[in-house]
């Protein structure tokens, strides 16, 4: 079976064999026996093309395997690898090294979410606000009768939310959200950005009760136009302005 | 009350509020400005009528709008069900008494109690 180990014989990381190299600063902490967090400092060769999580993964490979990462799809789709780099929330599977112009790049968890470990953070908070919001399509007709197959939207109809269906969960909007830093209750702009996404859909009938759960004491009137949310959003979702057109309808602007 | 029926009244009391001061600015840059606060010019400013409601008026605006901005900002600084209670009632008996002490001042002076 020589054959068969010569195509498994694949190239796991990137070479150690690159002229240029950065300092990688990962922000360390272990809620469980740390009492605040340290920064520990790597020096990482890099291409061109290589991303911030690649050099974690490369560290975690060579030098410290315990460094907490979460990552998954590597390709900013599934929202996992969200961190603070070099200041600023980013994806780290989307942001290149060569991109950032600096020779040390620092990595710290997501601001305004609990960290697990190291760079890992709990996503409770994201996950119930987005699921407040009843994130679906709500209808009374929830059977399809058997000549209708599809509910048919027109092009105009999908351009009113496609840019919002976009969302990949990262939290990076609300982890540079001003308010969500100080407001524990508030529902945050990746929710409400959704909830902009369904109530904007033609085939949804659920305008009403979602307008009613953003409607309260800690819903969307604590947006205050900072707009770092629409900056920071990988995706070009931004939520600034979902927001500003959920306010229409409350405010009468639009039925 | 609906949050956005209390932020409909923050954003109303605003403009409301950017016009009478407006008016209010002009009536004191015409009639001498120098003089605004002298005992004599400030009683007769609260003893004209037209111009001692639209005192009134703007006392109410602005602490409406201000009391309840200071409400948006206590709420966003601490969570807790007592807490948020404690600060909605208080700021709006705030409220009521800053309107009530204004008031009492201008319908005093006008009827010539001072
Ligand atoms: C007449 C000119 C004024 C205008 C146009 C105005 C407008 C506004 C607006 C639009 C907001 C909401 C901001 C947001 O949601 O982020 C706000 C908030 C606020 N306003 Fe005013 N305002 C004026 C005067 C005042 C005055 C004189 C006071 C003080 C008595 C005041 C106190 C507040 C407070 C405490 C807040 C809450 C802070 C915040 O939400 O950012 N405002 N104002
Ligand atoms: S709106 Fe953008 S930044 Fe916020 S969770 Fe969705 S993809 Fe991430
Ligand atoms: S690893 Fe999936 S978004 Fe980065």
């Amino acid at each position: 079976m020589t054959q068969a180990s010569g195509i498994a014989n694949e190239q796991t990381s990137t070479p150690l064999s690159s002229s240029k190299s950065i300092t990688l600063r990962i922000s360390r902490y272990n809620p469980e026996h740390d009492d605040s967090s340290k920064f520990m400092e790597f020096s990482v060769p890099y291409e061109r093309w290589t991303t911030v999580l690649e050099a974690i993964l490369e560290v975690k490979k060579h030098f410290d395997h315990s460094v907490a990462v979460r990552y998954s799809c590597r390709q900013a789709t599934c929202g996992s690898c969200g961190m603070i780099i070099n200041g600023k929330p980013r994806l780290a599977c989307f942001t290149k090294i060569s991109e950032l112009n600096s020779n040390v790049v620092t990595v710290e968890p997501m601001n305004n979410f609990p960290i697990i470990r190291d760079l890992a953070v709990k996503f409770e908070r994201l996950f119930d606000t987005h699921q407040k919001i009843k994130p679906y399509l709500i209808r009374d007709d929830t059977e399809l009768t058997s000549d209708e197959k599809e509910f048919l939207q027109s092009p105009e109809e999908v351009e009113q939310y496609i840019q919002f269906a976009n969302c990949i969960k990262c939290g990076l909007c609300n982890s540079a959200c001003p308010t969500m830093a100080t407001d524990s209750s508030f529902v945050g702009p990746q929710a409400l950005a959704q909830a902009y996404r369904y109530v904007a859909d033609s085939r949804d009938k659920g305008k009403d009760s979602r307008l009613k759960i953003i409607d309260d004491s800690h819903g969307i009137w604590r947006c205050h136009f900072a707009g770092s949310c629409s900056q920071v959003c990988p995706k070009g979702v931004d939520p600034a302005m979902g927001i500003q057109l959920l306010r229409g309808y409350l405010l009468g602007f639009r039925s | 009350m609906r949050e956005s029926t209390i932020m409909k009244i923050h954003y109303g009391t605003a403009l409301a509020a950017v016009a009478l001061v407006a008016v209010h600015i002009l009536m004191r840059l015409t009639q001498g400005f120098a003089e605004s606060l002298e005992y004599e010019s400030v009683l007769a400013n609260y003893k004209f009528i037209p111009y001692a409601i639209m005192l009134e008026l703007i006392l109410i605006l602005l602490s409406v709008h201000g009391f309840n901005g200071l409400r948006v900002i206590l709420l966003e600084l601490k969570q807790g069900r007592l807490y948020e209670k404690a600060v909605s009632y208080g700021c709006l008996a705030a409220m009521i008494a800053l309107i009530a002490y204004g008031s009492r001042t201008i319908i005093m002076t006008n009827m010539g109690m001072v």
